[in-house]
């Protein structure tokens, strides 16, 4: 053997092994049951491109989230106001990053001015001022409060959604946030798409209110601590919608976070389906005194703005469990119930993009693509041959180690394989080709110069090796920008081009190189076939 | 084997007609830039923003038919293309279309379902992208683009000469202007994927005409004295058939995913096809004897100085 072609073989059969030993799990779809341990586990995924799905970006109303703590604030000063008889007009939101305070005398402002200092350090709080013969004081939430709140909702949804995806039963679904705002779903190879963005999107806010009973539902004047809510109505047999309107309390007795389970159950009576919910310790709690004091009224149970019932409280319940009726069918009511389990969405989320590719025209472009790349493939390596003769079978080798390298490069990775990706291998078969052809043509000119083989050889090697050099580093400023910037598709195409470049430096400068010293390093060789 | 002997075609002189076929070409891709930029062109929903469903129908469907059920279901403002094989139809909207409706791609559904009962369809695949999205990803790609191009400036003109530099960078505009071109004129969408085939070529255009003036350099090193004509003429015979070859087992591969990879890449493997053709051209008359006018003209200067 040539000196130094050891350490090199055996480099390109490591390589080879490791590649083989990655794309395992990809090949089979059942491991043996010895494979496990330490032997890798990730395959290449396919793109949705290939394999059908759904591809959603939501975008996270982070603005909301952060009215929403404002709201728990305004809620909580009015506790502890009341507690410690401190008498106010009125304690609200105001605007997307106040709470506005309206006291009746300056003695209990000045009071409050400081309770609210020991309370919510980190806030701004105004001068106090006259607001139409009210004494008036505003806390502002801190920008970097404000900022934090915006980041961890995004957190926080982005678990909701994960949990609910969970338990509706998704294989490998890609959950991500990208950017500040928005979450990336990914749910290869759903069936009901539709149902599942509704499932995702909802916010599934969870709130009981006291029905105001002594406002009429059509009356014009709303009393302030009151709202208009509406009840979706859906006859039946004809399949008409109407709505009926409830005027209840702003206050919120209980909220969905105090759930600890939901459970779709029929009726036995009317076999129809509903959500049992059951309550912590403390939503129980507050439930039995609700109902305590309240017997004879009625609640209304209140999800995103819309009431689905409004019962009447017959008697004290203790036991912490209720339930939703409405005009659910079996679906409806089993995906109520996974929303209601995962927890509600901290912001509303809204739909930005949207693809979906149906599952028959995946496997179509699957299908082609190979077909397409083999055949691309196949038509170089027959090029070579024919023009190269024997070094254009070497040139052939190293392009099949490219290949066999970066299949084997993107299982390690748990890469996602997209049609573009695909393209992008059949382009690499191109490039790898590009070296060698620079190498030999290099070589052909020194032999034409009259140089023995093996000084051609080095020659060639030599001196096309800072052109390879150029064309690939350029190569990779474009494949690093597109990664860095692209989305979906262009991202796959990113990785398979950049692996593929550097993939390709290696069989270029090493591996062809060496096949050729092993054949040449007697110096007896008088002709290349070249 | 060898398809070119020993050559010596004088590239550099036959500049003029070179330039003259380039300058229609950048002329017709600016036009592309500017109808794109306006929003005039065959643009992507990925840029524009809207939905696009595309239905595979049991039975062959007329377009005119179509269209006219859409028309009648409120929805009269809508892109519809035909896919040839398999009674294919691809259906674009806006963002304001079908607004009322509800959900687009369900009113679409309905509307034919209505309009042709007795021929069957079914979803093949449908995109939904918000304004907001899509001008996100037209201000992320602009960037993208121009990093990209940036970089490849500054490492060409760190390993070469800032006179190359200019020519590699015109002689890539001149082929990202080409696909442009041609993609405008035969009112081809212009997406995502386009995009991304014009990044690609680019870096491929560059490592071509990188090869070209890595042995100009060479030669120029070599020989002192010769004019820098004769030089570069020399340089580009002597590539000429490392050029060819690359290029065509490049064009081997994408013509092979243009006719055989199916509608999905269709276009991406045109797009990739066109530039490496005007590419390989490109690297041969258009960037190297950009660098010998340049060359030229210093010349020219100093000898006026040196008179003076």
């Amino acid at each position: 053997m040539p000196k130094g072609a050891g350490w090199r073989v055996s480099l390109i059969i490591v390589f080879v092994l490791l590649s083989c030993l990655y794309l395992t799990p990809t090949l089979f779809a059942k491991l043996p049951s010895w494979w496990s341990g330490l032997m890798p586990k990730d395959r290449i995924h396919l793109g949705l491109d290939l394999q059908g799905g759904t591809h959603l970006v939501l975008e996270v109303d982070t603005q909301k989230a952060v009215e929403g703590s404002l709201d728990l604030v305004a809620t909580d000063l009015e506790d502890t106001l009341n507690a410690k008889n401190l008498r106010f007009k009125r304690i609200s939101r105001s605007g997307s990053e106040k709470v506005q305070l309206l006291l009746y005398e300056k003695g209990t402002a000045e009071a409050v001015q400081k309770l609210l200092k020991d309370k919510y350090p980190g806030y701004e709080q105004s001068p106090l001022h006259d607001d139409g013969g009210f004494v008036a004081l505003t806390l502002r939430m801190p920008e970097e409060l404000a900022k934090d709140r915006k980041d961890k909702s995004v957190v926080q949804a982005l678990e909701t959604i994960r949990n609910r995806i969970d338990q509706f039963g998704v294989s490998e679904p890609t959950i991500q946030r990208e950017g500040i705002n928005n979450i990336v779903v990914q749910l290869p190879g759903i069936k009901d798409p539709k149902r599942a963005i509704d499932l995702i999107g909802k916010t599934a806010r969870l709130e009981f209110k006291m029905v105001r009973e002594d406002v009429p539902p059509g009356s014009a004047v709303i009393p302030e601590d009151a709202e208009l809510l509406k009840e979706r109505i859906v006859d039946p047999t004809t399949g008409a919608v109407s709505e009926a309107p409830f005027v209840v309390q702003k206050k919120t007795i209980i909220t969905g976070d105090l759930l600890t389970d939901a459970q779709v159950r029929i009726d036995s009576q009317f076999n129809q389906p509903y959500v049992a919910i059951e309550f912590n310790s403390l939503g129980s709690k507050l439930f039995d005194q609700v109902t305590a004091t309240n017997v004879g009224k009625r609640f209304a149970i209140v999800l995103d703005g819309n009431v689905y019932s409004a019962p009447v409280i017959r008697e004290r319940i203790s036991g912490g469990s209720a339930q939703i009726s409405g005009n659910f069918t079996e679906k409806t009511a089993a995906d109520l119930a996974i929303v209601l389990r995962a927890g509600a969405l901290p912001a509303p989320v809204k739909v930005i993009q949207n693809e979906t590719v149906g599952p028959s025209l995946g496997q179509d472009s699957i299908n082609k693509g190979l077909y397409a790349g083999l055949f691309g493939v196949l038509l170089v390596i027959i090029f070579m041959a024919v023009y190269y003769k024997l070094s254009g079978m070497v040139a052939n080798i190293g392009m099949v180690l490219n290949v066999v390298y970066l299949m084997g490069a993107l299982a390690a990775l748990g890469a996602t394989l997209t049609l573009p990706g695909i393209a992008a291998i059949v382009l690499l078969v191109g490039m790898s080709v590009d070296s060698n052809v620079l190498i030999f043509e290099r070589i052909k000119e020194e032999l034409r110069l009259g140089r023995s083989p093996r000084a051609a050889l080095d020659a060639g090697y030599d001196k096309a090796f800072l052109s390879i050099f150029d064309s690939h580093v350029t190569t990779l400023i474009t494949a690093a920008v597109l990664f860095q910037f692209g989305t979906g598709p262009v991202k796959g195409f990113a990785v398979s081009l950049s692996l593929g470049v550097i993939i390709n430096l290696f069989t270029a400068l090493i591996a062809t190189r060496v096949t050729f010293d092993m054949f040449m390093h007697k110096g007896t060789v008088k002709k290349m076939s070249i | 084997m060898e398809f070119f002997g020993k050559t010596n075609i004088d590239f550099i002189g036959r500049r003029k007609i070179a330039f003259a076929i380039s300058a229609v070409i950048v002329v017709l891709g600016i036009i592309g830039v500017i109808q794109i930029a306006r929003g005039a062109a065959n643009m992507g929903i990925d840029f524009s923003g809207g939905t696009s469903i595309q239905l595979k129908f049991d039975k062959p469907l007329a377009i005119a038919e179509a269209r006219t059920a859409l028309a009648k279901g409120g929805i009269a403002k809508a892109d519809l293309q035909e896919i040839k094989d398999g009674n294919k139809l691809l259906i674009k909207l806006d963002n304001n279309a079908g607004s009322s409706l509800g959900k687009p791609v369900a009113a679409v559904e309905t509307i034919f379902k209505q309009a042709f009962p007795d021929n069957g369809f079914m979803v093949e695949s449908s995109t939904e992208i918000g304004p907001s999205i899509g001008d996100k990803l037209r201000k992320d790609t602009l960037t993208a683009v121009a990093i990209a191009l940036c970089g490849i400036v500054l490492y060409i003109a760190w390993r070469f000469d800032f006179k190359f530099g200019i020519g590699a960078v015109i002689a890539t505009a001149h082929d990202c202007l080409a696909m442009v071109a041609v993609f405008y004129l035969l009112n081809k969408e212009i997406n995502l994927l386009f995009i991304t085939a014009l990044l690609t070529i680019a870096g491929y255009s560059l490592s071509d005409t990188v090869v070209v003036f890595d042995r100009i350099r060479e030669n120029l090193h070599k020989d002192m004295k010769s004019a820098a004509h004769t030089i570069f003429n020399q340089s580009i015979n002597e590539v000429l058939s490392r050029t060819v070859i690359t290029s065509l087992t490049t064009v081997l591969a994408a013509a092979s995913l243009f006719f055989l990879g199916g509608e999905v890449i269709h276009d991406f493997s045109m797009a990739l096809l066109i530039g490496l053709l005007v590419g390989t051209y490109s690297s041969i008359f258009v960037a190297s004897p950009i660098v010998v006018v340049l060359e030229q003209r210093r010349q020219k200067k100093l000898a006026a100085i040196g008179k003076a």
